[in-house]
């Protein structure tokens, strides 16, 4: 019983991952191969031709999402951190109630959320239609359907997840650590560079991983905020999936969309490994 | 473990700065009226109530006292972690109240030893010379040095969750003595070790304190310790000092009840003053014993506490004679501790009195519970105590 009780452990989040993940992309990756339409039915060829076809169509998309994820990750840091910081050292005994403001988006769900922000910044919105008619902006001026509309709203969406795991790792850092450092010669910036930002990196690095990939791969906001010049690879295979009904190119797509992401994390741990970032932060 | 290099820098330093022999020296670490304040939940909390001390240079000073008396808030006033809310620090004649702790020469070894735990033994020790920007070379050469004085040669690479308590202490103290600091902080250094390695750990930095010859400030409520490594010992209670004075001093003379009950075994007696005669006070104590005080500081009628350790009386069982203070009591309890006998003696009005007795061989002064005896010492070793 005894050796069991690990296995037992992991069996119903095990199982779930099983039914629900691996056994849909069994199924995607079969799909993905096979040829036809929707009206003849597929046949399995074992096609492999589909994913360079699909990728040179989509390339620009593709290489679109990639960067609008990068520019939104680091949007989302730049703005994550400092109230992370503010909140983990500052928050004094009110720290819970502004971790639950962060969170408090969650309880409205989120595509009601970024078509708010349609009705905010649309042309004659809100926000624009006073600044436009007092002449402060002229009259063609407008945020919906930019990059700035489609960036501003994944950095909305997601930066909860970049908030939560920089401040767990603040959190955790010995308020007497930092008192050492100053104890030792550090000046106030000089004992943050050393001591609490490689401490911190670590909440950095999983805020990274849990908002750049799914940013990547949204189309939410740029189905709802972007334009047709804002196209991302998620509203593609949404469009080959549901419109198109071209599965082998949506299956494709979305795998080679998945081995991207899984390289490029990769790369990312190795290169940026906590371990390999704490060591150049010791010296 | 070697003779010591990378210090003698720092007492070299000292010593040239040290002021001509007709001119007093400068002390180290001066508080003059000292507060510290609080606000918690509204309420002001006094952790601090007002110290005026000063330290030499090159001693190894205690502050001594209960937990909560303030010991710690005191050494981060000094260390700069803590504003005073009144009063001013000075070190080296310095005026250094609105200085920030890194502009202070002066380190600090926390309670919980606070080792930066993202980098090594090296690194860590490293830390405070890479501040001031020392060279590359003078730095591996002192770090090296130090480790050897701290006997962690050969664990440079180790982080500290890779070490033992003892281990990350003699870190600590590495880390905060290479940069020969004009005064060395600890609180509690030796807190989360055992016994054992708690008392090698004791003869080994009072050993560093006296080859760098630096001014060591060492927090501990641990008595035994307090009186075996100061040269001077402060003793706190309820955020004041009590008594300010070498070991022996305060073991021998306490200034209060506090200290007397605080340090070591004590017992406290009563009287009122009969008649002084002979550079004595003589106290009625009881119906038929006396406690005799050495000095003219009291007047017939005078109401007297006076404390007197217990290795300092004599029991008999007969009335002893001559010039001693003498009370009656029944022994109430005999305890073998080895060396010494301990008694516990109940006098009359109910006070109970502990007394130490060597096992000589030909010892003629043993008594068996139950017994009623004589207790008896010296007029100069009963101390008065301020009330
Ligand atoms: N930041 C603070 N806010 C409010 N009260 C405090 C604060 N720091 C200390 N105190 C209070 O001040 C008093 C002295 O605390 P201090 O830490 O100096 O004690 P200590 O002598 O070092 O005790 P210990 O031996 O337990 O370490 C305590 O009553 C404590 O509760
Ligand atoms: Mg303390």
């Amino acid at each position: 019983m005894k050796r069991l009780t690990p296995y037992l452990l992991i069996l119903p989040g095990g199982m779930w991952l099983l039914i629900f993940l691996v056994v849909p992309m069994v199924f995607m990756a079969s799909v993905s191969t096979q040829e036809g339409d929707i009206v003849n039915g597929f046949v399995q060829t074992f096609n492999v031709s589909v994913y360079g076809e699909a990728l040179a169509q989509y390339r620009t998309q593709f290489l679109r999402s990639v960067g609008y994820g990068l520019v939104a990750t680091v949007v989302s840091v730049a703005m994550a951190y400092p109230m992370a910081y503010w909140i983990a050292f500052r928050g004094g005994a009110r720290k819970s109630t502004y971790l639950l403001l962060v969170l408090l988006p969650f309880f409205v769900s989120f595509v009601l959320r970024t078509i708010s922000w349609k009705f905010l910044l649309a042309d004659d919105g809100l926000l624009l239609s006073p600044l436009k008619s007092t002449g402060l902006l002229p009259d063609d001026f407008h945020i919906l359907q930019t990059t700035t509309a489609v960036i501003g709203g994944l950095v909305y969406n997601y930066l909860p997840f970049m908030i939560l795991p920089i401040y767990v790792a603040l959190e955790r850092v010995d308020p007497r650590v930092i008192e050492a450092a100053q104890d030792l010669y550090a000046s106030k910036r000089e004992a943050f560079a050393k001591i609490v930002l490689p401490l911190s990196l670590p909440g950095v690095f999983a805020g990274v991983l849990m908002t750049f990939v799914p940013m990547t791969a949204d189309y939410v906001n740029a189905g709802i905020l972007g334009g047709p010049a804002n196209t991302m690879i998620g509203n593609i295979i949404q469009i080959e999936y549901l419109t198109n009904q071209d599965y082998p190119v949506a299956s494709a797509l979305s795998f080679t969309l998945m081995a991207a992401m899984l390289i490029g994390i990769f790369a990312y741990a190795r290169a940026l490994g906590t371990e390999n970032v704490l060591e150049a932060a010791a010296r | 473990m070697t003779e010591i290099q990378a210090g003698t820098e720092g007492a070299a330093g000292a010593a040239a700065t040290a002021p001509a022999p007709d001119s007093p020296p400068v002390p180290a670490i001066e508080l003059a009226g000292v507060v510290k304040e609080y606000l918690a939940h509204g309420e002001v909390v006094q952790a601090v109530k007002g110290i005026t001390m000063t330290i030499s240079e090159g001693e190894f000073f205690s502050l001594l006292g209960p937990s909560g008396c303030g010991k710690t808030t005191t050494m981060r006033m000094i260390a700069g972690f803590e504003d005073p809310s009144r009063g001013t620090v000075r070190l080296h004649g310095q005026d250094v109240t609105d200085v920030p702790p890194n502009k202070r020469d002066v380190n600090m070894v926390f309670q919980s030893y606070a080792l930066f735990p993202h980098m090594n033994v090296w690194e860590n020790v490293a830390f405070g010379l890479r501040r001031k920007k020392v060279a590359a070379a003078e730095i591996k050469r002192r770090v090296g040095e130090m480790l050897e004085i701290v006997d962690l040669t050969g664990r440079e690479k180790r982080r500290p969750r890779e070490m033992s308590g003892g281990q990350q202490q003699r870190v600590a103290l590495a880390r905060a003595l290479v940069n020969n600091p004009r005064a060395l902080l600890l609180d509690e250094p030796l807190g989360a070790l055992d016994l054992k390695l708690r008392q090698a750990m004791q003869i080994e930095l009072k050993r560093i304190q006296r080859e760098v010859g630096i001014t060591f400030v060492y927090v501990t409520h641990d008595q035994s310790e307090a009186l075996t490594m100061s040269d001077r010992i402060a003793v706190m209670n309820d955020g004041l000092v009590e008594q300010l004075a070498a070991p022996r001093e305060i073991y021998e003379r306490p200034a209060t009840a506090f200290v007397a009950g605080f340090i070591g075994t004590s017992n406290l007696l009563g009287g009122t003053v009969d008649r002084v005669a002979s550079g004595c006070a003589v106290l009625r104590a009881g119906d038929e014993g006396r406690i005799l005080v050495a000095g003219d500081a009291h007047r017939a009628g005078d109401d007297v506490t006076v404390t007197v350790r217990p290795e300092k009386i004599t029991i008999s069982a007969e009335e002893p004679g001559g010039e001693v203070s003498a009370v009656r009591g029944t022994v109430s309890e005999v305890v073998y501790l080895g060396l010494y006998n301990s008694y516990a003696v109940r006098l009359a009005d109910g006070a109970e009195i502990t007394v130490f007795q060597q096992n000589a061989l030909d010892s003629t002064s043993t008594a068996e519970r139950g017994e009623a005896v004589w207790l008896s010492w010296q007029p100069r070793h009963s101390y008065a105590i301020g009330s």
